[in-house]
């Protein structure tokens, strides 16, 4: 329903590289067309859905659905052995291990505790992360959609670090934020004391949350920007002729026509927020001691940093965050729904 | 405009189908044996010319080194080799861990005795549980851990120099005030590292084993060397970035801030010696000094990389030869010396190693740290020998770090030291 | 010159400078400090010396100390400027350094020599690019190699993506059929599975498969991205629906529907999934380290990865070496970019 907002310019180029992409694959797909028929016609047309999906399918099950399958058997079982067949079945007792509180409120109480870390630790971070990138995203949004200049130039100025990688983007904040970096160089010619951003647990939460903006902002400023051009420019004429204010042409028109790519931006940030673990595993390295341990990182590492590396209690943990995580995905699934009908 | 599109297709199918093939590498007539190497600094370029000599000679044997990143070896190796997709020999530090897929090398020897004669000490470090016989590989690395100090911040501040046997207190205490002198930001730094913190324990008493050879981490020596690292951290003369600042078990080393002056004492280990030769180069005097004391010893602790044949080779003897050939004398001395390593091979070690080429600042501190070898106390050598040693490291560095930046008390990580070892050997042991 | 001054002037109404206007300009002139400074200031790092990284406070550009040879000498010896006793200033180069007294002569009068205390000077330093650190890894690595193999996983992965994607996406948005609720959340509810947490599972299928060490088992495990089912399908419950009905009609067979018809108005996001798959195949680290393990068959991500030592990094190879597998990520961005921004404006999530 958004965003068939007039967008110029984009046409020519669309045109090359559609044909560019569909060059390679014309002939293949031509031959491809003669066994479909002939299947067209004997399984009937509406079964067709079922040939259109099994290719995706397969792969789905052989690499998402049966290592999900593996996966679970992990967590049921115990021992150090790579192989299902060679791990003694334990029933529920990684879990229950997982689960071992004193307290739920206080992780060190668990027996587990950097488990419990990770989930306090990602919780207030994805919490901090979507509502920043979601005033920031809307903030930059609004101001590409004023009438500026070399709009084209701002919106890929703040697009660019979406196309870099995790590891490159966490080096290259490193390099900016350690000891003798670029950031304290700044901070000592103006006559200030070093900072040791990466040292102390508040600061290094806080730029933990900073460089992860800094990444993503651009593709959510973009969704809200396709939002905000959708907007009717006559509904804003109108405001113009009654001379409302700004900021209420904004609380009453602008913020109720983008809540549904708002609600968008919200579940994805929310979503990529849990998962989070690159960029922060090169940025801080969970420290300083556990204050930026997110539950992927306990995982990455229960599985593979120790020396027995002990894939069945990663096992659980990960079932424990894909239960979150489809909880998580339903509600974006209720919220989109919601919007449909909105 | 059209039939252009075609052509394009065609040779980018053709090109795709082809890099397909090129990947899955065909059959050789050559036997090829292949190493999985990581590198420090400049051994990776060493081995490349001595294999190349070694091709010269045996025309049927192919060497390949596969260079990967250390984190390679610690994490995907294991998975690797436990699922029988191994290369054939692998230059690794988890010697114990990774001992279980070791190849005896025994049967394929021309002569074993070298082997027991040169290799010793070090050949049970490799060597499955259990196993006392096997000749499984060497060390191409054998490292020392021990501080450096940077004597041009000592004859600044105008303080002497501790002489040997100095206590890590009286050490701790000297280098504050040189520190405070010279405006140096850490007055001394340690890595974050079971080898090295295990040095000041085990001079400061720490037994770590019961008299079954059981670990039994947690005893008077290890409180000693805890609290004076954890006092050091409150008291200014260690820094949090190292200890304090990255979570579990990650490394962190001060090699950098050491190059560039700011750390008065170094707590590392010979490994350093290449690259500090290098970049300080005339910039201030480093020297290394011989392992301060503490209540129970003065002892760094060994380690280091061994190269290790792996039992899934498809051809043993193959790799017997390029491990004869690596391990004999000339060929590792050369090896020693240009990457600037202390060698791992008695009779190396006691003709002593000439290092062409490097500074005498260098070979000053080489000379150091060889003649620590024989002084370490037979704990470090245990712990070192140890099959599951990096399940202590590990628990030690986490829960140590914890404390340190200011979650939890020393005693609740005792506590959880001892829960994690006692948990983890008991989900290797089912 | 008067476009110029107009680009200048520009603002949200004519005639009048509203505070806002201001304000937006300064956001924008904030933004692009902060989102290129970083990545430049990782492009001139790259370019340092191992000295001249470590630099505090550290210099905007590579700078390097000055070297002069003197008579006498075999080496060309570092310049230092030294203030004298009397306090005069003199440009000297050093012979050698003694405990914190530095040995020095004059180049133009090598003859005598000065001695001064070490911290009396300060290095004469000039411009200098270290493209050392650019040529020795490359020179050392199958540079090409590892390119051809990223280049290779990163064309066939897209591909793959894109056809089967899109299949199934056309399935599951222009039919009905029995199953279709299941597999809807089968897709949305392994939507967000990070493969860190599946990395065993999905390396034993691998092994089983006997594909380890092929380049295949990087490409085949992620093709069939839900997420890339989720965009296309949500673009293609908006196409009309009566082009596809007036096709049937004209006994048009489904897969030419699809593929004649439904793909070209699809476009856009196929475009924008192609542009999020390139960049997460370049990009990918983690997984490729796991499955290849010959130098043969590594991709760029994990052979210019190898300064990643035990004990040390060598940052000076590993900067220059990240700034390569970034540049080719910022080449297609700079021909492509107006294509990409308005791609995912377009599609946005409709």
């Amino acid at each position: 329903m958004a965003s068939d907002a007039p967008i110029p310019a984009a046409q020519p180029e669309r045109a090359g590289a559609a044909s560019l992409l569909a060059a390679p694959l014309a002939l293949p797909m031509r031959l491809i067309d003669w066994p479909m028929q002939g299947l067209q016609r004997l399984i009937g047309e509406r079964r067709m859905a079922y040939v259109f999906l099994l290719p995706n399918l397969g792969f789905f099950s052989l690499f998402v659905f049966l290592p999900l399958v593996i996966n679970f058997i992990f967590s049921v079982t115990g021992g150090a052995g790579l192989f299902p067949s060679e791990r003694p079945y334990v029933g529920a007792q990684q879990y229950a291990y997982l689960f071992d509180c004193g307290s739920f409120l206080d992780a060190s109480s668990c027996r587990e505790d950097h488990f419990w870390r990770g989930v306090a630790n990602t919780a207030r971070f994805t919490i901090f992360q979507v509502t920043a990138m979601v005033l920031f995203s809307l903030l930059t949004a609004v101001v590409l959609n004023m009438k500026i200049r070399a709009r084209g130039f701002f919106r890929a100025v703040y697009f660019f670090p979406v196309l870099l990688s995790p590891v490159v983007v966490a080096l290259t904040w490193k390099w900016i934020l350690q000891r003798d970096g670029l950031l304290n160089a700044a901070i000592t010619s103006l006559g200030g004391e070093r900072i040791l951003f990466l040292v102390d647990p508040s600061w290094a939460m806080f730029w933990v949350v900073f460089v992860s903006i800094w990444a993503h902002m651009g593709f959510y400023t973009l969704i809200l920007l396709a939002g905000l051009q959708a907007i009717p420019a006559d509904l804003y004429e109108a405001a113009e002729m009654d001379a409302t204010p700004r900021w209420r042409v904004f609380w009453r028109i602008t913020l109720p026509l983008l809540w549904p790519n708002m609600i968008v931006v919200i579940v994805l940030a929310l979503i990529r927020g849990v998962q989070t673990f690159d960029e922060v595993f090169v940025l801080t390295g969970g420290g300083p001691g556990t204050a930026t341990l997110m539950v992927v990182h306990y995982i990455y590492e229960t599985a593979f940093a120790n020396q027995v590396q002990n894939f069945g209690l990663a096992a659980a943990a990960s079932v424990v965050l894909g239960v979150v995580l489809f909880a998580l995905t339903l509600l974006q699934l209720a919220a989109s729904r919601r919007k449909g009908a909105a | 405009m059209h039939s252009k599109h075609w052509i394009s297709a065609l040779a980018l199918t053709a090109g795709l189908a082809m890099g397909g093939f090129v990947a899955s590498d065909s059959a050789q007539a050559q036997t090829t044996v292949r190493i999985a190497w990581y590198s420090d600094g400049n051994e990776g370029e060493v081995l490349t010319d001595l294999l190349k000599r070694f091709e010269a000679q045996n025309k049927d044997i192919k060497v390949v080194l596969d260079q990967v990143p250390y984190k390679a070896i610690t994490e995907n190796l294991p998975v690797q080799l436990a699922s029988g997709q191994g290369p054939d020999i692998a230059r690794v530090v988890d010697l114990g861990g990774v001992a279980r897929y070791a190849l005896d090398l025994r049967p394929h020897l021309k002569d074993a005795a070298y082997w027991e004669k040169n290799f010793g000490p070090f050949l049970p470090w490799m060597r499955p549980e259990g196993d006392a016989k096997a000749i499984t590989g060497f060390m191409t690395q054998l490292t020392v851990s021990g501080p450096f100090v940077n004597k041009t911040l000592f004859e600044q501040a105008g303080i002497a120099l501790p002489g040997p046997k100095t206590s890590w207190e009286e050490w701790g205490k000297t280098v504050k005030e040189v520190a405070a002198k010279v405006q140096a930001p850490f007055p001394l730094a340690m890595d974050r590292s079971g080898h090295r913190f295990f040095s000041v324990a085990i001079s400061e008493g720490a037994k770590v084993f019961d008299a079954k050879g059981e670990p039994a981490v947690i005893d008077d020596g290890f409180k000693r060397g805890a609290k004076l690292v954890y006092d050091w951290h409150n008291a200014g003369v260690m820094k949090k970035e190292l200890w304090g600042s990255v979570s579990g078990t990650a490394y962190r080393g001060a090699n950098d801030e050491f190059k560039n002056a700011q750390v008065v004492m170094y707590q590392s280990g010979s490994w350093q010696i290449a690259q500090f030769d290098k970049t300080v180069g005339d910039a201030f005097d480093w020297i290394a000094v011989p392992a301060p004391c503490g209540a129970g010893a003065c002892s760094g602790m060994p380690g280091g990389a061994g190269l290790v044949a792996i039992k899934t080779t498809k051809s043993p003897e193959a790799v017997a030869k390029v491990m004869e050939y690596l391990a004999s004398e000339p060929v590792l001395s050369e090896f020693y010396a240009r990457s600037l390593f202390v060698p791992g091979h008695l009779g190396i070690a006691a003709k002593g190693l000439d290092y062409q080429g490097a500074s005498p600042h260098a070979k000053a501190a080489l000379k150091v740290f060889s003649d620590q070898v024989a002084q370490l106390s037979p704990v470090a050598y245990q712990l070192q020998g140890y099959t599951s040693n990096r399940v202590i490291f590990n628990a030690v560095i986490s829960r140590l770090g914890q404390a340190i930046s200011g979650e939890g008390s020393l005693d609740e990580a005792y506590k959880r030291i001892e829960s994690d070892i006692a948990q983890q050997i008991a989900e290797r042991k089912k | 010159m008067n476009r110029l001054a107009r680009m200048a002037t520009a603002r949200r109404s004519p005639g009048r400078w509203h505070w806002t206007d201001v304000a937006a300009y300064a956001y924008l002139a904030l933004g692009v400090v902060l989102m290129f400074g970083p990545v430049l200031w990782l492009g001139l790092s790259s370019f340092k010396t191992q000295a001249g990284l470590l630099e505090f406070p550290p210099s905007l550009l590579p700078m390097s100390q000055k070297e002069v040879r003197v008579e006498g000498h075999a080496q060309p010896l570092p310049l230092f400027e030294v203030t004298l006793e009397d306090g005069s200033k003199r440009v000297l180069a050093q012979v050698r350094r003694i405990g914190i007294q530095a040995q020095m002569v004059d180049p133009a009068n090598p003859g005598q020599s000065i001695r001064v205390p070490i911290d009396r000077r300060t290095a004469v330093r000039e411009f200098k690019l270290a493209t050392e650190n650019y040529t020795e890894p490359l020179e050392r690595f199958a540079f090409m190699r590892f390119l051809w193999n990223s280049v290779f996983v990163t064309a066939v992965a897209t591909l793959i993506t894109l056809v089967i994607n899109s299949m199934a996406a056309y399935a599951l948005s222009i039919y009905e059929f029995r199953g279709k609720t299941a597999v809807m959340l089968m897709v949305i509810g392994t939507l967000m599975i990070p493969i860190t947490i599946i990395l065993v599972p999905v390396y034993l299928v691998i092994t089983k498969l006997g594909l380890v060490n092929s380049l295949w088992a990087v490409i085949l495990p992620g093709a069939a991205t839900p997420t890339g089912v989720f965009l296309l399908r949500q673009y293609m419950l908006t196409l009309p629906r009566d082009l596809i009905e007036a096709a049937r009609m004209d006994k048009a067979s489904e897969w030419q529907i699809y593929w004649r018809i439904v793909m070209p108005l699809a476009m856009p996001a196929l475009a924008v999934l192609a542009i999020f798959s390139i960049m997460w195949r370049w990009n990918e680290f983690l997984w490729p380290l796991a499955v290849l393990t010959k130098t043969e068959s590594y991709t760029l991500q994990i052979g210019l990865n190898a300064f990643q030592g035990e004990l040390q990094t060598q940052w000076h190879y590993l900067l220059a070496m990240t700034v390569v597998t970034l540049l080719p990520v910022a080449l297609v961005f700079v021909f492509l970019q107006r294509f990409i921004t308005t791609g995912i404006a377009n599609t946005g999530m409709k």
